[in-house]
């Protein structure tokens, strides 16, 4: 039993939890996060790996871009490069509507300065001659790439905790309360956190949180549903995508092909996840129709974890309508892994400088108009079904 | 309303055999799924049709194989028996399996999990060369193709599995080089009275001993393996003895074996808790004696929960079966069962004197060097895991895994997992079963991406 008085109290240590922490250490600020399991449990630590800014919505683009360059700066800052490679990624279409969109997509890119080159039928055969027939072309941002995410979120929280972070692993929080301007949090293990600010990066609990201040959110909980190969042969380079999402694969340097698409099965209260085995091998089937030299491949290993997902697919990364000193970063909708390393540059600035240095006005939490289901949406939160 | 699907049994050795005996005789029409070609397990594994040596290869177990064999033969038209299909996934009332490369799924209510045991390792410097061999393979190899993995092999580990396979080997016209015992004679004298309970078994495994000590067999007790030597092929086993001195012998395959551990995988996929087992140092799936889970219609018998050795699983695989028809409310011999409970007990009596008497070498496992491979699937080293265990702080198994690879690959784990935990627990000043176990996830075996591309052409 003990009390800490600190100046941010952060809750959940995925990659946006354990980026604030980082960031804010850096500034000298005093900061508590609290996870209830290991940082990196869920969605941050068991997802594809992908560090793409290519495909993104144009409202996250201005984060990924600065994620993108953190990325690239991991051992400096961190002393650990988290297995990122600028693999490339390598996005296709399987018909001439995804086509079009490919070469719709690359124009918008280019006002936010993001360089995709749009591959024509030929040229892709030409460049990638292990592809199907399936693929019609494909847009390739030569600056993406993939990282493990396993060693992630641990090396933030080690980086934190050097920069004088204290980062508490199993402290499950129990209540949340409001004192005077500023908050106190209880544990179950029956310590308390009390701080002037709060930051909500509990992922796919992160709707809970917001709802007890007022703020309730259509937040799904999603599973995706992934898979690894043993090793073989070393010939996809970049990091693969297609329009649509129904598929998606990655090989790295030693030989294992990660490969994932379709949700697995999710339960936020009972905090499990499995993979389904039907979504595992249709994903299977899809990948072995996009890169037929897959069919000769094995299995060894399928997984998942939790995720939040909001009906527009992009998170909510910004103050609190309801309560000063209230911050929110959670509902990464897939997204955490790869722009999670700049959501702790930006929350570190939004709590100590009070604005954001990289846009972040689409991600406000008001866009849902207090509703917590999807049916009550206004049109301009509801998913663009990319 | 349609009627309750038959009952699955997941295992063909004596323990499933047993079951689908009972349940048959239920009037129950059981479907058998087994990874093997023929029924018997691993113990009583049938030769390949064609193979002229018989039962002689079961040696005193002769009777049991017999038994089993004719047993399961007298059944087969009863039952659905679905042999070469491994199961590679388990959800609540859904089994996934693959045979011949095709996926393929079946809807099931009561299960009887009879998963039976694999060899456990430790990793002796050079344990990887080519020409080192599983104890159990070694006897597959014997039993199930009249083959000996070497012309002198050498025998390493402990437990009563070294010593009647060595014994076999010599049986069947083979060069034994050697039997290196890690566990002091002093530590098995200790359980004489414990041992006594074998009877039978007890008796046979004394003859074993006294054969090859007989026959001129080198043999060594309490000793630690320093090294296999070889570079493309095993050419000779080096360990320092009790008294400090070093003992090698020239050999052209080890069979190393330090017990066996259950195969536990779909048990918790099942959703079965797993619980640590102290006198053997590994976890197993949690059961009552009967063989029920806390998961209903999840029966568990045999060594795939409990290693107990093949008379324990036949009785398991009776017990599991009568409990999963008195749960149908199907009346069952209450005498017979109480019968077979108290030969259980017997048997488990028995095998904590067995356990005690060859105990698992925790030390040895937790001293591995730290260039020696203790995950060959994907390479880690005894020196990788400590270095995750202490710089990044890896207290819990399953994130020694995440860190380092450790149990990430083919095997999942299978093989290394209860070494690293010693090896784990050892850097961290922890207690074993504090880092908990390895979650199984599927497949529990490598699943070939053509038999899901298959499944689709159907």
């Amino acid at each position: 039993m003990s009390t800490t008085t600190t100046d941010v109290a952060i809750i959940g240590g995925g990659g946006a939890g354990c980026a604030t922490a980082l960031h804010l250490a850096w500034r000298k600020a005093r900061c508590v996060l609290l996870e209830r399991g290991f940082v990196g449990g869920q969605a941050s630590g068991v997802n594809y790996g992908g560090v793409r800014q290519q495909g993104r919505d144009p409202a996250e683009l201005p984060i990924a871009r600065r994620a993108r360059e953190i990325w690239g700066r991991l051992p400096e800052l961190i002393g650990t490069d988290c297995e990122f490679s600028v693999s490339g990624h390598l996005k296709l279409a399987r018909d001439h509507a995804e086509e079009a969109e490919l070469v719709a997509y690359a124009e918008t890119a280019r006002e936010y300065g993001i360089e995709l080159r749009v591959i024509g039928r030929n040229a892709i055969r030409a460049e990638y001659p292990w592809l199907s027939d399936q693929v019609v072309a494909g847009s390739f941002c030569a600056d993406d790439g993939q990282a493990n995410p396993r060693l992630l979120c641990p090396a933030l929280a080690r980086a934190a905790r050097r920069a004088g972070a204290d980062i508490r692993e199993n402290a499950r929080v129990s209540d949340i309360a409001r004192d005077g301007d500023g908050f106190v949090i209880r544990t179950a293990d029956g310590n308390e956190v009390r701080s002037s600010i709060l930051v909500n990066a509990a992922g796919a609990w992160g709707g809970e949180i917001s709802a007890r201040f007022g703020e309730p959110v259509p937040i799904e909980t999603i599973a995706p549903n992934m898979a690894v190969t043993e090793p073989i042969p070393y010939f996809i380079k970049p990091n693969l995508g297609v329009c649509g999402g129904n598929v998606y694969c990655r090989q790295i340097p030693r030989g294992n092909v990660i490969l994932g698409g379709g949700r697995g099965e999710a339960d936020a209260v009972a905090m499990r996840a499995r993979a389904l085995p039907e979504i595992t091998l249709a994903a299977l089937r899809r990948a072995v129709a996009l890169v037929p030299r897959l069919a000769s491949a094995t299995i060894i290993r399928t997984w998942t974890g939790i995720e939040g997902y909001l009906p527009d697919d992009i998170p909510v990364v910004g103050p609190s309508r309801t309560t000063p000193g209230l911050f929110h970063a959670f509902g990464f909708s897939g997204h955490g892994f790869a722009i999670g390393p700049a959501i702790g540059a930006i929350m570190s600035e939004l709590v100590l400088d009070g604005r954001s240095t990289t846009p972040i006005g689409a991600l406000t939490i008001d866009r849902f108009g207090g509703c917590d289901k999807v049916g009550e949406l206004p049109d301009r939160a509801r998913s663009r079904n990319h | 309303m349609s009627a309750a699907p038959p009952p699955v049994i997941v295992g063909a050795g004596p323990a499933g055999v047993r079951a689908a005996s009972v349940l048959v005789a239920a009037g129950l029409r059981p479907i058998v799924i087994d990874e093997a070609p023929a029924s018997g397990g691993q113990i009583y594994r049938r030769a390949p049709a064609g193979f002229m040596r018989g039962a002689a290869v079961y040696g005193s177990e002769a009777a049991k194989a017999t038994a089993i064999h004719r047993t399961f033969d007298s059944l087969v038209d009863r039952i659905d028996y679905r042999p070469q299909t491994t199961v590679w996934n388990l959800r609540p009332g859904r089994l996934y399996t693959v045979r011949d490369g095709v996926c393929d799924e079946l809807t099931f209510g009561d299960i009887v999990l009879a998963t039976g045991a694999m060899d456990r390792i430790v990793p002796i410097p050079g344990w990887t060369i080519p020409g080192v061999y599983a104890l159990g393979g070694a006897q597959i190899s014997l039993k199930a193709q009249g083959c000996v993995v070497g012309a002198r092999t050498a025998f390493v580990g402990t437990g009563p599995l070294l010593w009647l396979v060595a014994y076999q080997y010599l049986k069947a016209g083979g060069t034994v080089a050697a039997v290196v015992d890690t566990t002091p004679f002093a530590t098995k004298a200790r359980q004489l009275f414990g041992l006594l309970r074998g009877g039978k078994t007890f008796i046979n495994g004394l003859r074993y001993v006294a054969t090859l000590r007989l026959k001129g067999v080198r043999i060594t007790e309490g000793a630690i393996p320093v090294t296999i030597v070889g570079s493309t092929h095993v050419t000779a086993l080096r360990w320092r003895e009790a008294s400090g001195r070093e003992g090698s012998v020239d050999c052209d395959a080890v069979a190393i074996g330090f017990g066996l551990k259950p195969e536990s995988q779909l048990a918790d996929l099942a959703g079965v808790a797993m619980r640590w087992n102290d006198g053997q140092r590994v976890w197993e799936a949690a059961r009552d004696r009967d063989g029920r889970t806390a998961v209903e219609g999840v029966y568990l018998a045999g060594d795939g929960s409990a290693i107990a050795g093949a008379d324990a699983a036949e009785i398991d695989g009776a017990l599991a079966a009568y409990a999963l028809l008195a749960d149908r409310r199907v009346t069952v011999p209450e005498a017979a069962v109480a019968e077979l409970r108290t030969r259980r007990a017997r048997l488990t009596r028995f095998r904590e004197a067995l356990d005690a008497a060859f105990p698992f070498p925790a030390a040895l496992a937790a001293a591995t060097a730290d260039d020696t491979l203790v995950c060959r699937c994907e390479a880690v080293n005894a020196g990788e895991l400590r270095a995750a265990a202490r710089d990044l702080d890896a207290r819990e198994v399953n994130r020694a895994k995440a860190f380092s690879r450790v149990g990430m690959g083919r095997c999942q784990g299978r093989v290394c997992g209860p070494v690293a935990v010693e090896i784990l627990a050892a850097a961290l000043g922890m207690p074993t079963q504090a880092l908990g176990a390895l979650r199984a996830q599927p497949p529990i075996k490598p699943l070939p991406m053509t038999a899901a591309v298959r499944l689709a052409a159907e």
